[in-house]
């Protein structure tokens, strides 16, 4: 009786499509980064900088899309993906002002270990040439390394994980040699090499070949063995029982390989590249901390860490891709 | 279900006859890390071409050990086990298991499950109709393209039987395929399963537990001890299908094999 009552949908308001809804988080932040922008211009810096005018009319810039969703398109597709983000955009120009005003403004925190947000703008605008040079650098010494480490490592883990004679070789190898950090074959791996680029590659690969070799080995021995069963009693072959049983069944398994050699490729990537080749964002650190250009040193860490949340976010959605059968995924 | 009636009515002429079996004095033991564990004990038996046997016991006795062997995933330790008077000596997509998990290939669709028989045999191509003539007859043409872990638990029992059917089996081996699937599914299934082997005339070897579905499904019922399994009885089921749980018969039959299981 009351619970019928209860379950009652009520009517809905009869004013409602007069004034359109609004995203009331949306208006703060655009308000909040309105108020940044005005707070980076009509507060004079400590001394000048070139970029000043140009980050409060980025903030300005910012704050006019999330006015124009806020207001007129709480229903739009758009806002709806931002929503989640709501207290992130009041947040973030919150941060940034804060951080402009004990540098640029007041110097509660002095340079040059403590630049101010519109000096990175200004690494940038001035420097973008190198900082886009570093990052194709990097990429091409890195993916070539990471996918031929990747496919060495699926095949050897395939081969320990199906093969009783691979295993007894290749798993007291995989046990002794991975732990080691490939970064501590460098100095032998410089050696040995023709080149610092060679030598590198080889040390990226060999970073992605552990994990992926050790996990792959783990997910093909761990193959429910009713799946193999089955594919024997309707006549499988061993290729199809490698190809088409253990192979899919362990992909969960490589997944988490391939993530792990992918965080481990990294760090190999920025120090081989600190250390020997000359070129690529390791090396751009490297050439900023020797000329103290903190700002640049930011500059190119947040583009790093854009550049590396970016390429494990693609790889998950290649994973989301090919284990669309899973149920229940952890999300990036 | 007048899907299913449909599909039986019309005449498979592929359809092999079913296998014969025949097992002499079949023993056999796991190694384990204490020693060895025996689970049968010189057990012989023999099944005619086209009949439906059930092997009842208790659960973990040996029964699905047995049907390993009979499908070849297995060799036993001693005695021999034939099909058709010819030894079994490895596995055949003549002789099928259904096991009490469906597992079923969860990267795969039901289609695409129910196609492994064919790309093993790479007759895949040549045979697709044999897909869509299966999934009618298990009920499943509406859920063709639908992932495993979609499926209900009784969904899932039917895309694995439809799986091994697939591939026209001479001699079917169910390990309890209805042993975790609720009353109602149960009930259902079995009904399906009885009308499917009536129209192919394959071999059925059915392991459970259950007494009533032994009853309800075999034609004759070996009666297992515990382990190491031994054949302590023989039965045969002197009813006409389909039977009624009511009918006078079974109810002492059921009552004669449950006395005799009860532990002395």
């Amino acid at each position: 009786m009351t619970g019928i009552d209860v379950a009652r949908p009520t009517a809905p308001p009869l004013a409602r499509w007069t004034t359109p809804p609004i995203w009331s988080e949306g208006l703060a932040a655009a308000l909040v980064w309105i108020g940044a922008g005005a707070l980076t211009l009509a507060w004079p810096d400590l001394t000048p900088w070139a970029r000043t005018g140009l980050w409060a009319l980025l903030q300005f810039a910012l704050a006019a899309p999330l006015l124009a969703l806020s207001l007129a398109g709480a229903s739009w597709t758009l806002t709806g993906r931002l929503k989640p983000a709501g207290r992130w955009l009041i947040a973030l120009p919150l941060a940034l002002t804060a951080w402009q005003v004990l540098t640029a403004k007041t110097g509660i925190l002095p340079l040059p270990f403590f630049p101010p947000p519109q000096s990175i703008l200004e690494v940038y605008t001035d420097d973008a040439g190198r900082l886009v040079e570093s990052v194709v650098h990097s990429l091409a010494l890195l993916l070539p390394g990471y996918f031929s480490g990747a496919l060495f490592g699926f095949a050897i883990g395939v081969a320990v994980g199906w093969s009783k004679t691979a295993s007894y070789w290749g798993h007291p190898i995989l046990r002794f040699v991975g732990p080691l950090p490939a970064t501590a074959w460098l100095p032998v791996a410089f050696f040995f090499f023709p080149g610092a680029r060679s030598a590198s590659t080889f040390l990226i690969a060999l970073s992605t070949l552990f994990p992926v070799a050790v996990l792959t080995a783990s997910g093909v021995g761990s193959v429910l063995s009713g799946y193999y069963d089955i594919a024997r009693t309707l006549g499988a072959s061993r290729s199809f029982l490698i190809r088409k049983v253990a192979v899919p069944a362990a992909l969960p398994h490589v997944f988490v390989g391939l993530f792990m050699g992918l965080g481990a490729s990294f760090a190999v990537l920025i120090v081989a590249e600190m250390m020997g080749v000359k070129a690529g964002l390791g090396w751009y650190l490297q050439w900023a901390q020797g000329w103290a250009a903190y700002a640049n040193l930011y500059g190119a860490l947040i583009i790093m860490a854009l550049l590396f949340s970016g390429l494990i976010g693609l790889l998950f959605a290649v994973r989301d891709r090919v284990l669309a059968w899973q149920k229940g995924m952890v999300r990036w | 279900m007048t899907a299913l009636e449909q599909t039986l009515d019309t005449p498979v002429p592929s359809a092999p006859q079913g296998l014969s079996v025949q097992a002499r004095r079949v023993s056999h033991a796991f190694a384990t890390k204490t020693g060895q564990l025996p689970v049968l004990d010189d057990v012989s038996f023999t099944i005619e071409a086209g009949e439906f046997v059930a092997l009842l016991g208790p659960s973990g006795c040996g029964k699905s050990t047995l049907l390993r062997l009979l499908s070849g995933l297995d060799a036993p330790r001693e005695g021999k086990i034939g099909a058709d008077g010819v030894r079994i000596t490895g596995p055949d997509p003549s002789r099928l298991l259904v096991f009490q998990d469906p597992t079923l290939y969860p990267w795969r669709s039901v289609r695409q499950n129910l196609a492994v028989g064919l790309e093993t045999r790479g007759v895949l191509k040549a045979q697709k109709g044999r897909i869509d003539e299966i999934l009618r007859l298990v009920g499943l043409e509406a859920f063709a393209d639908a992932l495993p872990h979609e499926l209900s638990g009784g969904m899932a029992q039917r895309a694995a039987l439809g799986r091994v059917l697939v591939n026209d089996p001479r001699l079917l081996l169910l390990d309890e395929p209805l042993g975790k699937l609720d009353a109602l599914t149960r009930m259902t299934l079995q009904e399906e399963l009885l009308k499917i082997w009536q129209a192919r005339r394959f071999t059925s070897v059915l392991v459970t537990h259950d007494v009533e579905e032994a009853l309800l499904l075999a034609q004759r019922i070996l009666v297992f001890s515990d382990r190491p399994a031994r054949i302590i009885r023989e039965l045969a089921v002197p009813l006409d299908y389909p039977r009624r749980r009511e009918d006078p018969v079974f109810v002492a039959l059921r009552q004669e094999i449950l006395s005799g299981l009860a532990p002395h």
